[in-house]
């Protein structure tokens, strides 16, 4: 049995025919639709590779039953950046060394940007580790990531009050 | 993961009549189902998806003082909205415990209340399960089972049940209401789920095509707000379930108890409320040594299943340590690590 859905996709409308109904969100993304900054670490929900924000919320693609998902809006890590202009949270990550290997940086990148959005961890250091506690990082760049989005928070909130001023 | 048929019912009847059929399950966020198939741990003919139903995604609050969650409000929503956590301190810290941010993000309070159990020979399909494959024995029982159950357990099955979320709702007399074949009916969270006995797979009441649609909160569970928490040790600071957990609320006058309410998560099959180490303390000073007597009382049952007798000692301070942090009273805004016994708060000891 073939499945028609349609998702809007780092803000591209696309149209997928699906033929087996086993296809998680995360195995559309990298073997259907070739964007595979997206990673497969874990596959069962623990790693946090796949993160990515759907409807606006992260999730782990590798947990979401793609027809399940069927109409939502999903960005991944090719969606945030303004072409060649790196979204804040990317930069952040660079300048605060938040990564080594960086398997595991596109699921820490859309989970930062997750978490600034969710609002409940602000300046506080600890509240940032516990907000990104669904990324695991064998690298153990952890105290760089924590850094990297107190970082961009601040950024984003500089940004706001400039914005209102 | 085995194949399966995918069916989008649009109303409660069509999912119902769906779910009925043998080998059909319900999926919600999937975030437990769709890793139990991965694995072959479950192997379902059809999933049923609810997702899509209307109805069941709101929080409501009722003209008798009650509150009614919907079945699919996603557990992250549930925890940050400002008026229920303000109410229910002690579930939304419960909330706020479990998982990680993305998987609180999608995963249903429905759902939360029949998640599997965490025994890794549930997990490992080499392994002898009774609750996976009745009659197969259980390879928990003589295996490694340090986190295995000290309340309630049988010898057929010493799983524990891994809810969080659970065990402040069965402290605080939460209600489910349930669509069937044969219409609606209310089960409490605390009947839902059924010890093993000799029949482990049997979970809960549910019958086939039951369907969950919301969780209520009784008129008379605001009366805790002011002095509820939720305590759960854990092998990691964050992002893993519970060793012991427990949920305590109390009402308090002049110093002195009027109503208290205990559950401990982590220690059997299901959310376990401790109804007589709550009578201890009808009328008592607010003090340790009540607490202390009430935790002996909560775990004057308990028996070690394996490796676990350090889970009994460990869950009687967990319990009196709840009891003394509720008694300070609930704070303002939950810790950084909303439950964690590394969060301090003043006048309550560390070491009990």
């Amino acid at each position: 049995m073939n499945f028609s859905t349609s998702f809007i996709i780092n803000g591209e409308r696309r149209d997928i025919e699906l033929t087996d109904p086993r296809v998680t969100l995360l195995d559309l993304l990298r073997e259907r639709l070739n964007l595979t900054g997206t990673k497969k670490g874990c596959d069962r929900g623990q790693c946090g590779a796949c993160t990515v924000l759907v409807d606006g919320r992260r999730v782990n693609s590798c947990m979401a039953l793609a027809l399940s998902h069927d109409g939502a809006d999903i960005v991944t890590i090719e969606g945030v950046s303004r072409g060649t202009e790196l979204h804040p949270v990317q930069a952040a990550f660079i300048a605060h060394d938040g990564f080594q290997c960086g398997f595991c940086t596109p699921g820490q990148i859309m989970s930062a940007i997750g978490l600034i959005q969710e609002g409940q961890a602000c300046d506080d250091p600890e509240r940032v580790r516990e907000g990104m506690s669904g990324n695991l990082c064998r690298c153990g760049a952890y105290i760089g990531v924590t850094e990297a989005v107190l970082a961009a928070q601040k950024h984003v909130e500089d940004g706001k009050r400039r914005n209102a001023a | 993961m085995k194949i399966f048929d995918y069916v989008r019912p649009t109303n409660i009847p069509e999912a119902i009549a769906a779910a009925s059929e043998p080998g059909s399950v319900y999926l919600a966020a999937g975030t437990n189902l769709l890793d139990l198939m991965k694995d072959g741990i479950v192997r379902p003919d059809r999933l049923v998806d609810i997702t899509h139903l209307p109805g069941l995604g709101h929080i409501e609050h009722m003209p008798d003082g009650s509150l009614r969650i919907g079945a699919l409000v996603r557990n992250a929503d549930l925890a940050h909205d400002p008026a229920f956590a303000q109410s229910y301190p002690a579930i939304a810290e419960a909330l706020l415990s479990g998982a990680s941010p993305q998987l609180r993000n999608a995963a249903t309070v429905g759902g939360n209340l029949l998640q599997r159990t965490r025994c890794a020979y549930f997990y490992d399909t080499a392994s002898a399960c009774n609750k996976r494959r009745p009659g197969a024995g259980c390879d928990a029982r003589h295996g490694a089972n340090r986190l295995h159950a000290v309340l309630g357990w049988s010898e057929a099955c010493i799983a524990t049940h891994p809810s969080d979320f659970c065990v402040p709702l069965v402290a605080l007399d939460a209600v489910t209401e349930i669509e069937g074949k044969t219409g609606r009916r209310e089960v409490r969270v605390e009947d839902l789920h059924r010890l093993p006995g000799d029949t482990p797979a049997l979970e809960t009441l549910l019958e086939p095509g039951d369907l969950i649609v919301a969780i209520r909160l009784p008129a008379g569970a605001t009366a805790f707000s002011a002095h509820a928490r939720y305590l759960k040790v854990r092998d990691r600071t964050s992002y893993a379930f519970a060793v012991v957990s427990t949920a305590a609320a109390l009402d308090i006058e002049s110093g002195n108890i009027r109503q208290a309410r205990i559950a401990l998560g982590g220690v059997a099959p299901k959310p376990w409320r401790a109804r007589a180490a709550e009578a201890t303390l009808i009328g008592s000073p607010a003090d340790e040594p009540a607490f202390r007597r009430a935790a002996e009382v909560a775990l004057a049952d308990a028996r070690p299943s394996g490796d676990n007798d350090f889970k009994i000692e460990l869950a009687k301070r967990i319990v009196a340590r709840t009891l003394a942090l509720a008694a300070v009273g609930t704070p303002e805004r939950l810790p950084a690590f909303p439950a964690s016994p590394f969060s301090s708060a003043p006048g309550v000891h560390h070491a009990a």
